[in-house]
């Protein structure tokens, strides 16, 4: 399961969407909106997506993390438009056959997905608005 | 030929419009459809870093293009 949308995210929806009855262990990113940002006050975010070529990419990254682990199912919701602090902007569930590489996985799926997934964030603090450039 | 540029966040900022239409000689590349990006769109040439993707695949300066591709101005990314 690999979508973009513009909905709330179902947590729940997307963690038993990796489920796998050879599998043991599932491990869960989720990402939020932190409410501080090199040292200003978020008020809110806005995200933004190519969404096909966003999808193509998380699959382009599923099949990496598959080759270097024994990863059997990911499921990835990522969120545009506008996160209040506190909202889910990206889940990540990752199912392996026993816990050790799940972590490992989930932790390559979401740093890849900072590198290469074109999706763009724009931090809104007290003194303005900024599209982040540096990956963060 | 005909192509579609897609422009993202700041780019699409900078342009003032989330897609533009460019005619291109036969056998053109990337960096022609950027040279008529910039030439069409001065503010265009604010942008300093971005990748290129032809039809959903990162690509560079070099590549061909096809009738009917579509090209994107991918700006750094910041997701998750």
């Amino acid at each position: 399961m690999i979508e973009i949308t513009s909905e709330p995210i179902n947590v729940q929806k997307v963690v038993t969407a990796a489920y796998r009855d050879d599998c043991g262990a599932v491990d869960v990113f989720i990402g939020t909106v932190r409410n501080h940002s090199r040292g200003k006050d978020i008020t809110r975010l806005e995200y933004e997506a190519y969404p096909e070529m966003a999808v193509k990419m998380i699959q382009r990254i599923i099949d990496e993390a598959e080759k270097k682990w024994p990863v059997k199912k990911v499921a990835v919701s990522h969120r545009t438009g506008v996160l209040k602090i506190g909202d889910i902007a990206v889940v990540i569930a990752v199912a392996t056959p026993h816990r050790r590489e799940s972590f490992a996985a989930c932790q390559y799926i979401i740093d890849r997905l900072k590198e290469i997934v074109p999706i763009w964030k724009k931090e809104i603090a007290t003194d303005g608005e900024t599209w982040i450039d540096d990956h963060a | 030929m005909k192509i579609t540029v897609k422009l993202f966040a700041i780019g699409r900022d900078l342009v003032g419009k989330n897609e533009v239409d460019l005619t291109l000689p036969d056998n053109a590349v990337v960096q022609q459809a950027l040279d008529q990006l910039n030439t069409e769109y001065p503010k265009f040439r604010e942008l300093t870093t971005y990748m290129i993707a032809v039809n959903m695949e990162y690509a560079d300066k070099s590549t061909r293009l096809n009738d009917g591709d579509e090209l994107a101005i991918i700006p750094p990314v910041s997701g998750g």
